[in-house]
């Protein structure tokens, strides 16, 4: 049984509201199936199910608000029995015995029901440990017992150690990259370093006021933030500032707030000569349908997708004080709504996408976007956002990262200048490239690679 | 298709994109982009709905004068006028 | 033969005591309805083991006023079997803790025939009792475990804290189809003050607000009332402006006011003579958690008494007991 729970849309998102339900319990679906509208801060999001099975229990009712991560219906996978060749079944209890002991559960011969692993099973296994030179010896993994009265002890003193040394036991060697900590993950000795302490009214107050609850100074007991300090805190700010009006842009202004306020930013600009482009761009739309006809952003979009990946030090996030590449090019594109306020959905694998489908892709997203109709995959982690603030007019936009992104490329207004080329003056249309990247995962000579690519790719429109 | 029949076809072209646009008043030769601020997607969703509303086939070429609402009037107007003749002749 | 005066008047005319409330309470109940009688140890010719039936036996006689040999089990099942008949009987226990020896009774038969008889088998029974410590008399005769009857469903718990509740709850538990536990704090009988004659009949509904407050809120019963009162009374002293939540109805709880007061306060001290763990008032923290938690800023405290059998030595027996000066410490942490 699978468990349909509450997704992340984005990185500023902890709770979503269940709005509608669009399966009922019973029917069937299928892995990418759209099965429920969320409404988060920003907008109604389509979510999409990751499994295949029949819809078991719907476990909250349409117009609930949960926190991320919570279970929202249960899902009879089809797999359900069939142990996986990557994962044999286990408990917790077992996972936990693995981890003590550096016991690599993919390489233990289940003895239980169902090729299910045992304790005994994780405690006859080899350490993945004794294999390493890093081996903790005071953690005595290979103690043999043959009762099971005495597994119990064995494992206690790694655990012990394990919380009287956190910062040791962080920095044990792991296969899998760093990922962000869950807030699910709540064995006591892993927490989350930076949760602040606060008072549950004090966190909802801050919501509603839009107030950043890791920049409030806590007056209570152990620095415990609480409702006095959230309504100084927005008082101080409100001095500064006019109400927020709506919750999207209470959502983008935290965002940015923690963007400005983590991220050390370094701004690039190249001039990118548009004229091969554009002149390819008129020639394409002569033959086109008009619903078919192209935009130069979706040449520009296409460029810096292809330059994302061929510069994949900008594509990706920075979690954990570490940046993690990203797999794929998600295209992140800053969307303004009409109400007010911004969302950055993304487009998948936006470097393998043709510019015509570029394209059709750019209005489909544009308009649900705008429309409140976003689906889950396109709200979830863009690994690099582009904004193009051209068509209002100005010349060059230095953005705002979108945290845990590492870069942001913004685009101005495509402009006649006059341009020198191979020594002749001439009149050329021009657009202004700029780069806003996070220093911590880049320095300025990787920053300049993405806009020479870019630049390059887009003196070339036929090969896009 | 007399002028006033095109600019209630700009009109309701405008409102597809953007539905609350309000046309009270509006000075016929000031640059609807800008007064709505349509971006390049939201322009091209305007031609196309423009194109289909008023049965006129709209190139890349005619943008320049799409700008205004009397702009896109006249280009409709102009065009219904050569059709018509070329059926009649 | 009671060696005790008769009862009289105060010598402030307008004043009366805790006792005497109850004591009228009966003697309405008595003079109202011909069904109801009193029985229970030492009710009659003794006046009552703490004085409240004092001076009943000679004004309404032996058949009203009952005295029973020392076997709390049969009395309170000759109290259910008379319900069942259709009397009104109104049974005495000396304490909470000789309740126990009825237990049976109390749960197996009294709360629960009314379901097993599919609404056929009715038991309007009213048990008073005896509770709480504070009088030396040591761990025999001083628990609180009202909070354990609060536990059964088919009860109604009733713990009046003030002479006008004292007064008036008998006719409103009389008047309930199902039995009604009524809880005296042992502390409170010789508590004097003026009745409100405004007051005619107490809404065993509803907790009772006893001081409106801002910065957090007081949850007590019983004999605690009046300690959160006097905590309330302190801290506003420090410009610490406490509510005061008597409960008065350990079941049903009446929820909506106490969390009510708390989504206004943001802040709870629980009360309870009870022992902390399982009791009443983690049953209360629970509800304040479960319905308000998005409203408390700051963890919610209990004053409870100390998880030992209630001391006999004087000083001990204080310690081991809710106080003010630790109502008043519990509210300071909330608010700080």
């Amino acid at each position: 049984m699978a468990e349909f729970t509450m997704p992340s849309l984005g990185a500023d998102m902890d709770e979503g509201t269940l709005s509608q339900w669009l399966v009922h319990p019973g029917d069937r679906v299928a892995r990418g199936d759209v099965i429920a509208v969320v409404e988060t801060a920003k907008s109604a999001i389509e979510v999409e199910c990751f499994e295949n099975g029949t819809v078991d229990t719907l476990l909250v009712d349409e117009g609930t608000t949960v926190p991320v991560g919570t279970p929202l219906a249960r899902i009879g996978t089809t797999a359900e029995s069939e142990p996986t060749a990557d994962r044999p079944p286990s408990t917790p209890l077992v996972r936990r015995l693995a981890q003590d002991r550096h016991v690599d559960l993919a390489a233990v011969h289940g003895s239980g029901p169902g090729g299910r692993i045992t304790r005994a099973d994780v405690e006859h296994a080899e350490p993945e440990s004794a294999r390493a030179p890093e081996h903790d010896t005071t953690v005595g993994p290979s103690e043999p017992t043959h009762t099971g009265i005495r597994r119990q002890p064995a494992t206690k003193p790694a655990r012990r150690k394990r919380s009287r040394s956190g910062a040791e036991a962080q920095s044990a060697p792991t296969a899998r990259p760093p990922r962000p900590v869950r807030s699910d993950d709540s064995t006591g000795e892993r927490q989350a370093p930076q949760r602040v302490r606060s008072s549950p009214l004090a966190r909802r107050l801050a919501t509603e006021l839009g107030v950043d609850i890791a920049e409030v100074t806590g007056t209570g007991q152990g620095g415990t933030v609480r409702a006095k300090d959230v309504r100084s805190a927005a008082a101080a700010e409100g001095a500064a500032q006019t109400a927020v009006p709506n919750v999207a842009q209470a959502a983008t202004a935290r965002l940015m707030s923690r963007s400005k306020r983590e991220i050390p930013h370094f701004y690039l600009s190249t001039t990118v000569d548009m004229a091969a482009a554009l002149k390819w761009m008129h020639a394409r739309n002569r033959e086109l349908p008009l619903s078919a006809r192209l935009v130069p952003a979706a040449l520009l979009f296409k460029a810096v997708a292809l330059a994302a990946r061929k510069v994949p030090e900008l594509n990706g996030h920075w979690v954990d004080d570490g940046f993690v590449p990203a797999e794929d090019v998600r295209l992140g594109v800053a969307v303004s709504l009409r109400g007010g306020g911004l969302a950055a959905p993304a487009l998948a694998h936006a470097d393998a996408l043709s510019v015509a489908e570029m394209m059709a892709a750019l209005k489909d997203l544009v308009a649900r976007t705008r429309g409140g109709r976003l689906r889950a995959s396109e709200t979830a982690d863009p690994s690099l956002t582009v904004t193009n603030l051209g068509d209002q007019g100005v010349e060059a936009v230095f953005g705002v990262i979108y945290p845990p992104q590492v870069a942001l490329v913004g685009l101005g207004r495509i402009v006649e200048r006059p341009v020198a080329v191979n020594g002749l003056l001439g009149v050329r249309p021009v657009v202004t490239a700029t780069l806003s990247a996070d220093h911590r995962a880049a320095d300025g000579a990787t920053g300049a690679r993405l806009l020479t690519t870019m630049d390059k790719l887009l003196q070339q429109p036929e090969e896009l | 298709m007399n002028h006033d029949q095109a600019k209630a076809f700009v009109r309701q072209a405008v409102q597809r994109v953007v539905p609350d646009a309000d046309f009270t008043g509006l000075d016929p030769g000031v640059s609807l982009r800008d007064t709505f601020e349509l971006d390049s997607l939201d322009f091209l969703e305007f031609v196309e709905a423009l194109a289909e509303l008023s049965g006129t086939e709209l190139t890349e070429d005619d943008y320049p004068v799409l700008d205004t609402w009397d702009g896109c009037a006249a280009r409709l107007v102009a065009e219904a006028s050569t059709s018509t003749q070329g059926r009649s002749g | 033969m009671s060696t005790r005066t008769r009862p009289r008047a105060h010598p402030d005319d307008d004043t009366t005591t805790y006792r005497e409330a109850l004591r009228e309470g009966l003697r309405e109940a008595l003079a109202s309805d011909d069904r109801v009688f009193l029985m229970g140890e030492d009710v009659g010719r003794y006046g009552g083991c703490f004085g409240v039936s004092l001076g009943l036996l000679e004004e309404f006689g032996p058949d009203r006023v009952r005295d029973t040999p020392l076997s709390e089990s049969a009395f309170v099942g000759a109290g259910i079997g008379a319900a069942l008949a259709g009397m009104r009987p109104v049974v005495e226990i000396m304490t909470v803790n000789f309740s126990l020896l009825a237990l049976d009774q109390i749960l197996n038969n009294a709360a629960t025939l009314r379901h097993m008889s599919g609404g056929q088998l009715g038991v309007p029974l009213v048990i008073r009792m005896t509770t709480g410590a504070g009088r030396q008399l040591a761990a025999q005769h001083s628990h609180s475990l009202e909070g354990w009857y609060a536990h059964i469903p088919g009860l109604r718990v009733l713990a009046p804290a003030t002479i006008d509740d004292a007064r008036h709850v008998l006719s409103a538990a009389l008047a309930d189809p199902d039995p009604v536990l009524l809880f005296e704090h042992g502390s409170l009988y010789n508590a004097a003050g003026k009745l409100d004659p405004a007051v005619q009949q107490v809404d065993l509904d509803r907790a009772a607000v006893r001081r409106e407050g801002t910065d957090l809120t007081v949850v007590a019963y019983g004999g605690c009332v009046s300690k959160a009162l006097e905590a309330a009374e302190e801290l506003a002293g420090e410009g610490i402006s406490a509510e005061v939540v008597d409960l008065r109805t350990l079941r049903p709880l009446d929820d909506a006011t106490f969390v009510g007061s708390v989504r206004r306060t943001h802040r709870a001290v629980v009360v309870d003579e009870g022992w902390r763990s399982g009791s009443l008032s983690a049953e209360i923290e629970s509800r304040i958690c479960e319905q308000a938690f998005f409203e408390l800023d700051a963890p919610v405290e209990r004053v409870c008494s100390a998880e030992v059998p209630i001391p006999y030595a004087r000083r001990l027996e204080e310690a081991a007991l809710p106080q003010p000066a630790g109502i008043v410490a519990a509210a300071r942490r909330v608010v700080s």
